[in-house]
């Protein structure tokens, strides 16, 4: 066997992968890399940013209780949302995914439609149903009996919550569904020969088996709306801040670069953190079972 | 005295009729197999036995009692599907056991009932795995267990050996019939393998197109086929083009220059049905040549070319020299061996 053979055949992968790796590196490692080195320089009023390493970002955060209750939120917010879809996605995608043809094509489009439209749109319509006392939501549950005086949507959690769990749920239904669709079709029945009936087969037979496409969907909506932008922008406003909008006030606004930069970079690891180790826990349980 | 009743049993899906006119009465402890070609409505058929289809006309009863007016969690029947589906997240002991959950056994009795049904199927000491970690054999013997822990009145098979290759196919069919002799459990199989349906079976029930062609013995439906399906679907045969001559005395009936006395009651051109295995060669009869000789061991195929179309023999490898491919020969075969039905269209 000749080693400069095998050389060549080692350096291939390399060689093939060069293009798409220099483009990840170019535009996602070293940007993320100099976000980094950002938060640790100093900056002030008038001298702007200065290249020196320091912890005065870091050391702010750490100890100013502002980002503490602002990270607070924005993990309350995002636990929440990812709840809801939850709840309402699972029992949906198992509906649509008993529906005949037709009708789970439309619905199916319906479930997708928050992604089709911009999310500034879709957000600022939100705003509009949410919009004071006299908003529509307010008066249609008021009207229905469900409530006696309104619930104040606009800046608030609650109102955050439920616009980002609209746009979250395609992610939550599209997940659970997957794991349906790799039910045995004769499954239920298979329960219903044995003598189950209709509550147990989907507390014993089929919750059991889309476990693992909720927790998944679960780790997508819990990531996406922790670092959502538009809709706690503009449902919550400059009042009710997350981490995603405290970063872009700190860059924009105040531009105070440096502090953002911390903002933003402990989001990220507080992220790749919850995402991780939810994963890697999820793995472990269902490895028996689904693989 | 019929245990299990089907009545004139129909089964439509809009306008189309998959199953028309299925009666049949099941004796208690019998083995009976639905057999036909995909899509002839037997696995319709046990669906709607098993409750998930209700039938469009026609009346099904279990001990007189009418079975379709009882929902399928409570009709206490065993199914074992083709696809197993077994519940992935339980082990294969919880698997078995939830029939008798559903039926509120007490614990201690439970774990014994499933001990007992794991180890008449063989799987003794496999109670913690998970499905997805058995082989397809082991998983078909989990499904067979979870089926008759329940004491089914009847057990329904849904082509249960079709997944598995074929010397594995042959041990459970054995099997299959050794446990079902040994509890004595009324149960109907639906296959389109005849020869799992007249190695395992009491009757065969032989279907085409939604309807029955023949009830019978799996040696009646072989040596005494009602129908051309029915000798076709059974195993192989030779059809040949005949004619009922009734100008000679007595009135005989002529295969090319194979002839022999005619039947009663039939007259003009016919269908002469013979297996491969009963034609013989011989010194007059049936002219032909050997167009290809095939040896299988216990036994020679012959695809010959006749004076009546293309034929099939089959004959024991006793020793004996056999015939050379491009040899004339005549093929013959005693009259009680074929079978004869006026040829339609002719």
């Amino acid at each position: 066997m000749s080693t400069a053979a095998d050389e060549r055949n080692a350096r291939a992968p390399w060689a093939l992968t060069a293009p798409a790796l220099m483009l990840f590196v170019g535009v996602l490692l070293i940007p993320l890399a100099m976000t980094v080195m950002l938060s640790f320089h100093d900056w002030g009023q008038y001298k702007g940013i200065e290249p020196v390493f320091i912890l005065k970002n870091w050391h702010e955060i750490a100890t100013d209780p502002y980002y503490a209750e602002m990270f607070w939120r924005t993990f309350r917010i995002a636990i929440l949302t990812t709840l809801l879809t939850a709840l309402l996605g699972a029992p949906e995608a198992y509906i649509l995914n008993r529906m005949s043809g037709r009708w789970k094509s439309f619905f199916l489009l319906i479930i997708l439609g928050p992604l089709l439209i911009s999310v500034v749109a879709r957000t600022l319509g939100w705003a509009l149903l949410f919009g004071g006392n006299n908003g529509l939501v307010n008066k249609l549950l008021m009207s229905a009996g469900v409530i006696r005086s309104p619930i104040p949507f606009m800046f608030t959690e609650t109102g955050m919550v439920v616009a980002l769990a609209h746009v979250m749920m395609p992610f939550m239904v599209l997940s659970v569904w997957a794991a349906l669709q790799r039910l045995n079709p004769q499954i239920e029945n298979a329960a219903m020969s044995l003598g189950a009936g209709p509550v147990t087969i989907i507390r014993r037979i089929i919750m059991p088996q889309i476990v693992p496409g909720v927790l998944s969907g679960a780790i997508i909506v819990f990531s996406l709306s922790a670092s959502a932008f538009a809709t706690p922008a503009i449902i919550g406003g400059r009042r009710l801040k997350v981490a995603a909008t405290l970063a872009y006030d700190e860059f924009l606004n105040t531009l105070n670069w440096p502090l953002g930069a911390a903002v933003a970079t402990l989001l990220l690891v507080a992220l790749v953190l919850i995402v991780v180790g939810s994963n890697a826990l999820i793995e472990r349980r269902y490895a028996e079972v689904f693989r | 005295m019929a245990y299990l009743e089907l009545d004139r049993v129909a089964k439509q899906f809009g306008a189309q009729t998959v199953v028309d006119d299925f009666s049949l009465s099941v004796g208690k402890g019998e083995f009976i197999s639905f057999l036909g070609p995909s899509g002839c409505g037997k696995t319709t058929t046990l669906q709607m036995i098993a409750g998930f289809l209700d039938p469009t006309r026609g009346a099904i009863r279990l001990e007189g009692k009418d079975l379709t007016a009882i929902h399928p969690a409570k009709r206490g029947l065993g199914i074992v599907f083709q696809s197993y589906a077994l519940f992935p997240h339980m082990t294969a002991a919880e698997n078995v056991a939830f029939g008798l959950e559903m039926r509120n056994v007490p614990r201690a009795e439970r774990a014994e009932r499933v001990r007992a049904a794991l180890a008449m199927v063989g799987l003794a000491g496999y109670e913690d795995r998970h499905p997805r970690r058995m082989s397809g054999g082991q998983q078909q013997r989990v499904a067979l267990a979870r089926a008759l822990v329940i004491k089914p009145s009847v057990l329904l098979l849904d082509e249960p050996l079709s997944n598995l290759d074929a010397k594995l196919r042959e041990e459970m069919q054995i099997e299959l019939r050794q446990i079902q002799r040994t509890i004595g459990t009324t149960t109907i199989l639906v296959t389109h393998d005849q020869n799992e349906a007249m190695s395992l079976s009491d009757r065969i029930v032989v279907m085409s197109q939604g309807r029955i062609e023949q009830i019978g013995s799996p040696q009646e439906t072989y040596e005494k086929p009602a129908s051309a399906f029915v000798s076709q679907f059974l195993g192989k045969t030779n059809d040949f083009a005949a004619t009922i001559d009734r100008t000679a005395t007595p009135v005989r009936l002529v295969a090319g220059s194979w002839n022999a006395p005619a039947p009663a009651g039939l007259s003009g051109p016919v269908t002469v049905s013979i297996r491969p295995e009963r034609i013989g060669f011989g010194d007059v009869g049936l002219g032909a040549k050997i167009v290809t000789r095939i040896f299988q061991g216990n036994h020679w195929l012959f695809q010959c070319d006749s004076e009546c179309g293309p034929a099939i023999v089959i004959r024991q490898n006793d020793g004996t020299a056999p015939p050379a491919e491009g040899d004339a020969v005549r093929l013959v075969w005693r009259p009680e061996d074929m079978s004869v039905r006026a040829r339609a269209g002719a």
